[in-house]
């Protein structure tokens, strides 16, 4: 018998529509696969029992024909999203205890499409990391790994460890600088970061405000579509949510790629990028060319400052966003000696771990009178920058194709990675620029290094253009033939 | 008006002062959430998951609140600036649920007016306003429920806020006495902020220098937190320029501080150095886009604004022929000055100011009724001075009237008729009573005849006393005169 966790959500779907398996059991096998998949440590909080009462719910749906889009399929939900009744922690001491009594708005849309919730997964604390490892509870661990536990990537990395390793049919993800993108790359999978207004944030804990969109981590392309267009749509209670209509996402996978043109941005390809990566770079667009696809070099010539920008922006609007976990209304509370000031410092310092107090001083620093302008106003200068660049390559170009990560998953623990965060932050350098200019990209799995480690492929669109994203993914997933897990 | 300053045996000194005002937006929700403004509600009953900073709620900008401060920023013959920006002023404190304040910084909503005050001399002076932007309320610490525990209570926490900022225009405390009671005025009229001081709707914050009288410096100035009262503010101004100026002539200087205003001394004390003023870190609020307003928007208001104080007492003064003084005190609240139009269409305006400003204010008074609950109505009151007017009854007679009015809301004519008060005109009747008064006189006639003509007020008295007050006192008068004289 085949097992059904391994179908795509698009399978899944057929095949409950099918009666070849029901709702209950197929989340009933998820079940059986989250508890053998216990030392991946994807899920913080897991909520079965209610998952297999809405299943029923899907079941009778089915039976009477009022099934809806995602009706039975069981999610993972990335533990950064608000879930009525269901423990929500971020990933952080601070709010290891914290029940929301609301639902954020997307996970509201999947619920309203029929999707089941099997449980919260693990991430960075507050989405803050590339790795997993600055989690409250412990890192996931990439399904990948072989001999030593790798990272699965960060922030999402529950989400992505989680699909890999089939404990749930597909997961919600958020990407403040590559945090869906970057995990979807080291765990072979595809993940998709909308354009910045194209999903609401009400009920997505905060980082950065203005970088934060949600978006899926699935298996394919397909389903990526599939997930986008139940999460999507304008929400009058995010006013930086946009309203311009969701088109039908699957309707473009079966599109044509003859005559578009893709950007390859020269700056991408520093001296020094590793050989494996710039091998695939170049086979992925001769896959895009022999379809038709005219290719062409182009540039972005800020995109050297797009670290530095965005490692002054987000940990500036962090500082601000985290401010409200002060121990006073919910969350964590350290003791105090009954000074205000006192129960602060001891909430937070105890709350956060390193890496998000580490944020929150940077951020600090760059808004504090005297150093504003020198940092946060000219990133803010430089942002517009980078932007600018995009557009004006967008004139010549309908997409645009870079790695996504300049490396596969790396070890737990990695020493080089710990001894000095900016090596770590460097694994955002084909990421970020992404989330600053508030463009739609995806990653896609184009093959394996020769350790056995899955490369991923970004593609860039114009804004509110996922539709010649999906396209073109589409097309060089299915000349990829990427072998799952 | 004659410049204030103050004299010491030193020299002569002059104030400059500027004003900071929070004003709590009339409006039916909050400014960034659907919660209620409800003022004095059970603690904790009117607050959201966005009011109380819960992770992931984001603030959604009221439009109510935009057209009040819209509206305001009209009254205040400034500005309404077409792009606008919401920043973050950031702070820790209990009762700022999100430790961030969501306010306008760089980019506010209204720009550069002015307010015309009127002074006791009768003079007119603008205050010119810097600047006013809208911004969000924090909520309630309670600190006196328990020895051991801090209270909080965030029904106050988001509601909407316009801060208005003065230019340092002030020269006395009577001038910023003036201002506050003509913003209060502007904001009732409008109906953007009901303005008062001691529920906390209008709270100020004072900022005082001094300088040698004449010169143009701006010394260092101190800000006195929250004062609340048009009486404590002006206090407050004269006796923090007096400990200035102590300081300047012993030698010393004055610190940039944050200063609160002690109520029960009058005077003002130290709370925070400048070293110690907070870091706000101001940044552009990323959760809410800047806010852009259309001339065919800004003028939509502009067509709907209603006649301002100043304007009507103009129109009063000038249509009306109301002394400034009158047509000032008459106009300074919309319910007065309405009730007023209303007493005043068809009759004697000027009487009916008269009848306002004396009698009908004191009776108000003395029941404590506001306006809107007097027992007299326009109409009545109206009627009454038509009553006099046409010489249906005397002045005196109508203070009666107008007392009995006032205890029973009925209408003057009806008093009248009932009562039996209505003017004796008919000459033969009057002659009569008089013919009985010169009788009954003989030794005062006499005196007259003898050249004592001031006797004449006395048999136009007794007669009219005669009468019970009804005889006309002018052909009583008259007739007196001619009887006496033949």
């Amino acid at each position: 018998m085949t097992d059904i966790t391994k179908l795509t959500v698009y399978e899944q779907l057929n095949g409950l529509k099918k009666k070849d398996f029901t709702a209950v059991e197929l989340t009933i096998a998820y079940a059986k696969k989250m508890d053998e998949g216990r030392k991946y440590n994807a899920y913080i909080t897991e909520c079965v029992d209610q998952a297999i009462d809405q299943a029923k719910d899907s079941d009778y749906r089915y039976a009477n024909g009022t099934n809806r889009a995602l009706e039975g399929i069981p999610l993972g939900i990335k533990d950064l999203f608000c879930t009525k009744n269901i423990r929500t922690t971020a990933a952080s001491h601070i709010l290891d205890n914290f029940i929301p009594p609301y639902e954020s708005t997307v996970t509201q849309h999947l619920l309203d499409d029929g999707a089941v919730f099997l449980g919260k997964l693990n991430l960075d604390e507050f989405a803050m990391g590339g790795s997993n490892e600055t989690s409250y509870f412990g890192p996931a661990i990439n399904p990948w790994s072989k001999d030593k536990d790798l990272v699965p990537g960060g922030s999402s990395g529950g989400s992505a460890a989680a699909v890999a390793a089939h404990m749930c049919s597909a997961a919600t993800g958020t990407d403040t600088g590559g945090s869906i993108r970057e995990p979807a790359a080291f765990c072979g999978l595809t993940g998709i970061k909308p354009t910045y207004g194209r999903c609401s944030r009400y009920g997505i804990v905060a980082f950065a405000s203005s970088l934060d969109q949600a978006g899926p981590i699935a298996q394919d392309v397909r389903d990526c579509a599939l997930l986008l267009q139940s999460m999507s749509g304008f929400d009058a209670k995010d006013s930086t949510s946009v309203d311009i209509a969701v088109p039908d996402y699957t309707g473009f996978l079966n599109g044509d790629i003859k005559g578009l043109t893709i950007g390859l941005p020269k700056e991408y390809r520093p001296e020094g990028l590793n050989p494996e990566i710039a091998a695939y770079w170049d086979k992925a667009t001769e896959y895009l060319k022999a379809r038709g696809a005219n290719v062409k070099e182009i540039s972005l010539p800020h995109t050297k400052y797009a670290l530095a920008t965005y490692y002054v922006l987000a940990p500036a609007e962090a500082s601000s966003n985290l401010a409200r976990y002060d121990g006073i209304r919910y969350g964590f509370r350290a003791q105090g000696d009954g000074h205000l000031d006192d129960l602060y410092i001891n909430t937070r310092t105890q709350g956060f771990g390193a890496e998000v107090r580490r944020r929150i001083m940077i951020g600090t620093y760059v808004l504090s009178a005297g150093y504003y302008d020198a940092y946060y106003l000219k990133a803010q200068k430089m942002r517009r920058l980078i932007h600018d660049d995009f557009m004006k390559a967008f004139k010549e170009c309908d997409v645009i194709l870079t790695p996504t990560s300049p490396i596969t998953a790396f070890p737990i623990g990695d020493e080089s990675m710990l001894s000095d965060p900016i090596n770590m932050y460097l694994n955002d350098v084909f990421t970020v620029s992404v989330n600053l200019a508030g463009l739609p990209a995806m990653s896609l799995p184009i093959g394996l290094s020769e350790n056995g480690l899955p490369f991923g492929m970004q593609l860039i669109g114009k804004p509110f253009d996922e539709g010649t994203i999906f396209n073109v993914a589409a097309k060089l997933e299915a000349d990829a033939k990427f072998e799952r897990k | 008006m004659t410049a204030y300053c103050i004299e010491t045996a030193k020299g002569k000194w002059e104030v400059v002062v500027g004003l900071e005002i929070h004003c709590q937006i009339i409006s039916k929700s909050k400014i960034f959430s659907g919660a209620s403004t409800e003022f004095g509600d059970d603690p904790n009953v009117n607050v959201s998951f966005i009011d109380a900073g819960m992770p992931g709620m984001l603030p959604t900008l009221n439009k109510e609140c935009v057209r009040q401060a819209v509206k305001t920023g009209l009254g205040l013959n400034a500005v309404i600036n077409k792009y606008s920006e919401f920043s973050r002023k950031n702070y820790f404190y209990a009762d700022m649920p999100t430790d961030y304040q969501i306010t306008q910084f760089r980019y506010p909503i209204v720009g550069e007016g002015f307010i015309s005050v009127d002074l006791s001399d009768g003079s007119t002076k603008n205050i010119g306003i810097e600047r006013m932007h809208i911004e969000q309320d924090a909520g309630k610490s309670i600190h006196d429920l328990s020895p051991t525990k801090s209270f909080i209570d965030l029904n106050r926490a988001g509601v909407g806020l316009m801060e208005i900022v003065t230019k340092p225009d002030f020269r006395a405390p009577e001038e910023a006495g003036a201002f506050l009671r003509k913003l209060r005025s502007i904001l009732r009229y409008l109906g953007t902020c009901d303005g008062n001081m001691d529920e906390g709707s209008m709270r100020c914050d004072v900022n005082v220098s001094v300088r040698p009288y004449g010169s143009d410096e701006l010394r260092t100035r101190c800000e006195m937190k929250n004062v609340n009262s048009v009486k404590f503010v002006m206090q407050a101004i004269e006796n923090e320029a007096k400990r200035q100026i102590e300081a300047y002539e012993s030698g010393g200087t004055v610190e940039q501080e944050t200063r609160q205003f002690d109520q029960t001394t009058g005077l003002t004390r130290m709370m925070r150095k400048k070293e110690f003023a907070h870091d706000y870190r101001y940044f552009p609020e990323p959760d809410l886009p800047p806010l852009v307003l259309t001339d065919e928007y800004i003028n939509g208001i502009k067509a709907e604004m209603i006649e301002l104080p100043d304007a009507k007492k103009q129109r009063f003064i000038e249509t009306l022929g109301l002394t400034p003084y009158d047509a000032m005190v008459i106009c300074e609240n919309k319910e007065t000055a309405d009730f007023f139009e209303k007493a005043a269409a068809g009759h004697d305006a000027k009487k009916v100011a008269n009848w306002m400003m004396s009698d009908f204010f004191a009776m108000l008074n003395k029941k404590h009724l506001d306006i809107q609950n007097s027992p007299v109505t326009p109409e009545n009151l109206g009627a009454l001075v038509e009553l006099i007017t046409k010489d249906v009854i005397s002045g005196k007679i109508a203070k009666d009237v107008f007392e009995i009015m006032s205890e029973t809301g009925e209408n003057p004519e009806k008093i009248v008729e009932e009562k039996g008060l209505k003017q004796v005109t008919d000459t033969g009747a009057i002659e009569a009573i008089i013919d009985e008064v010169i009788k009954a006189n003989p030794a005062n006639v006499e005196a007259y005849k003898n050249g004592k003509t001031n006797l004449m007020g006395w048999f136009v008295g007794q007669t009219l006393k005669m009468s019970q007050g009804k005889a006309n006192p002018s052909i009583v008068n008259k007739l007196v005169k001619q009887k006496l004289d033949n």
